[in-house]
């Protein structure tokens, strides 16, 4: 419906630039071998932009949005949020995972500030966790447990939780992945509208490539290990967009032949690199 | 009660009243109304039971000794005819007769067993096995005492535990959660936490200035193992993601701490707080045996060196309900604090 930056409501989203990140992990039984994950991952992210990560699995998707939330720190590489550099976890990048992880010892209510409560500023912000239980639809369940929850509105709790810090970087990871379609459908329009309404960066991982196509404005094709950046791949389809119009299904297809592609690049075979090899 | 042809014919037939009663309650459950009158009926039928036996029975003891036992009984009667009687009116005591009327009717009819096998029979050595009867009277005649002994029981056991839960929180959260301190603390835990606290005693006498304060930290020693180990993992074993959608929350080590990984562990130190209530209650006891002067366990083996066996079991029956009740206490605690497991686990 609007380009990035131009729309209406807030603004609150902010760049975000990633410049040759590499990541490696030990292996679990030989501490000695490294698994390489990323490998010059490079990226910039304008304001208010909505872009998906997406590739085959293992090809460190996951990892990238961890380092971003700063839950992590490359082994090479710099990651900036504005113009400051992320070294910590912060407030300002909210992480959204696909298991909603709400508390299971707090009510729906007691979740969404959890947000404002782990900064210690509750009582200040007290006035908007209503609001934010309106924008996610859930007046009704202040006081339900989560466990009392569908997968759905669990996983609106989680965006309310992370959207009530008001974080200029939202990061996505595979957020709607255990949803059923319907739910899933509806759910990715929810958080369009969250987008749009708020103007919020958003980092989103999936598997999915019509969720991506159907979200994102750029779709960002990652290989396997080590995660490198295959192709950027702008979506200009109008919003909201139709899932079945032509450009759609041909945007698709393009992908799914490129992804097919990508997994099957030689990098993909040499998969481990001792850690004085690499 | 002074014919003497009876008393022969009814031990014989009645003991088995309350149990066929029982019986015969449990098939037509399908019949509403009849079930209901049974279930109703069964306390004040076992109480009558026992009533004859033990007016049949203890006619050739002491008043004395076997009044408050009649007193007992009577009670018991009249109180489950009025609660039948009130019971149409009252669907919560409907609801829980129906309940615990089975039950209570065959307590009814072991204690009528007991004395049967004791004064009636004569099958057990005295003074080793006394009758309900003087046990009961025994009770009653060292209430003050009693009363006594299980108020400084009581207080020695809340100090001591309240004692050994503080320390085991704080060293279980700090091993827990610390690398530091769970290399320092752990092997030390290991290697001390183990041992009975019980097998302390002659270091908590030397150790301790006087009786009560051993008693105080034995038990605190005993709580503290279970308790400390139980938090250790439940903190440690706080799922990583709760953690880290805290930290992007902008928690920072104390919200981390105290608001999602002590909640997180919750049912895991709950489970160490009950252990640590069951060894408490034993090194309550033997603390009381060997230090101190004053206490349920200082009671029993008290009476038990004045051979007065009816003291004994008088003050077993008070522990059971004194420890049961803290136990329930406990159990409803943890109803109220993790009540959000509820639909999540059964326990």
């Amino acid at each position: 419906m609007v380009a990035p930056g131009s729309g209406h409501g807030l603004r609150e989203g902010s760049s975000l630039r990633l410049a040759g990140i590499t990541k490696y992990f030990p292996t679990p039984d030989d501490p000695a071998v490294r698994t390489h994950v990323l490998d010059g991952v490079s990226l910039e992210v304008a304001p208010g932009e909505l872009v998906s990560l997406v590739g085959p699995s293992g090809c460190g998707k996951s990892t990238l949005l961890r380092l971003v939330a700063g839950l992590g720190a490359p082994e090479a590489g710099e990651l900036w949020v504005g113009t400051e550099p992320i070294r910590a976890p912060s407030a300002e990048r909210g992480l959204v995972f696909q298991d909603p992880n709400l508390f299971p010892w707090l009510t729906v209510r007691r979740n969404i500030e959890a947000g404002l409560s782990a900064r210690g500023v509750l009582r200040e912000k007290q006035h908007e966790v209503q609001e934010f239980m309106r924008l996610v639809g859930l007046e009704g369940f202040a006081q339900a447990f989560p466990h009392h929850l569908s997968g759905g509105m669990a996983q609106r709790v989680a965006l309310a939780r992370a959207m009530i810090n008001h974080p200029r970087v939202l990061l996505l990871d595979e957020p709607l992945g255990a949803l059923d379609a319907f739910t899933r459908m509806r759910m990715q329009d929810e958080v369009l509208r969250l987008w749009e309404a708020r103007g919020i960066t958003m980092l989103l991982v999936t598997h999915d490539i019509d969720e991506a196509i159907y979200m994102s404005d750029r779709i960002v094709i990652m290989t396997p290990r080590p995660g490198r950046i295959e192709r950027i791949i702008p979506v200009n389809l109008e919003r909201p967009r139709q899932r079945n119009s032509a450009e759609f299904l041909q945007l698709r297809s393009d992908i799914l032949e490129l992804l097919h592609f990508a997994s099957r690049t030689p990098q993909a075979t040499a998969e481990r690199q001792t850690a004085n090899g690499a | 009660m002074n014919t003497s042809s009876v008393p022969i014919k009814e031990p014989v037939r009645l003991p088995v009243a309350p149990e066929a009663m029982l019986s015969t309650e449990r098939p037509p459950a399908g019949q509403v109304a009849a079930f209901c009158w049974c279930t109703i009926l069964a306390v004040p039928v076992a109480a009558t039971v026992a009533l004859t036996i033990h007016r049949l029975i203890a006619k050739n003891e002491p008043v004395a000794d076997t009044r408050t036992f009649t007193l007992f009984l009577s009670c018991v009667l009249i109180t489950f005819v009025a609660a039948g009687l009130v019971q149409p009116f009252w669907s919560g005591l409907r609801r829980w007769m129906a309940h615990m009327c089975p039950i209570l009717a065959a307590a009814v009819g072991l204690l009528s067993a007991w004395e049967l096998i004791t004064t009636g029979f004569r099958l057990l050595p005295l003074p080793y096995f006394p009758s309900p009867a003087s046990v009961l009277q025994s009770l009653w005649n060292d209430r003050f005492l009693l009363c006594e002994s299980t108020g400084n029981s009581l207080l020695l056991l809340l100090s001591g535990y309240a004692l050994g839960v503080l320390v085991a929180l704080v060293t279980g959260v700090c091993i827990g959660w610390y690398r530091h301190a769970r290399y320092w603390g752990m092997p030390l835990l290991k290697v001390l936490g183990p041992i009975p606290a019980t097998a302390w005693v002659p270091l908590a006498m030397v150790l301790a200035p006087n009786g009560r304060s051993a008693a105080v930290g034995l038990v605190a020693l005993a709580v503290w193992f279970p308790v400390a180990m139980l938090t250790i993992s439940g903190i440690a074993n706080t799922r990583a993601s709760y953690l880290d959608v805290a930290r992007t929350l902008g928690a920072g080590q104390g919200y981390l701490i105290f608001r999602v990984a002590i909640p997180a562990a919750l049912p895991s130190i709950f489970i160490g707080l009950f252990m640590g209530l069951g060894t408490s209650f034993l090194t309550l006891i033997v603390a009381e045996t060997v230090g101190v002067k004053s206490g349920l366990g200082w009671y029993v083996s008290w009476a038990q060196g004045w051979a007065e066996y009816g003291k004994v079991y008088g003050a077993l029956v008070i522990m059971a309900a004194f420890f049961s009740t803290i136990m329930t206490a406990l159990f409803k605690l943890r109803d109220r604090v993790l009540s959000w497991q509820k639909g999540v686990i059964k326990w």
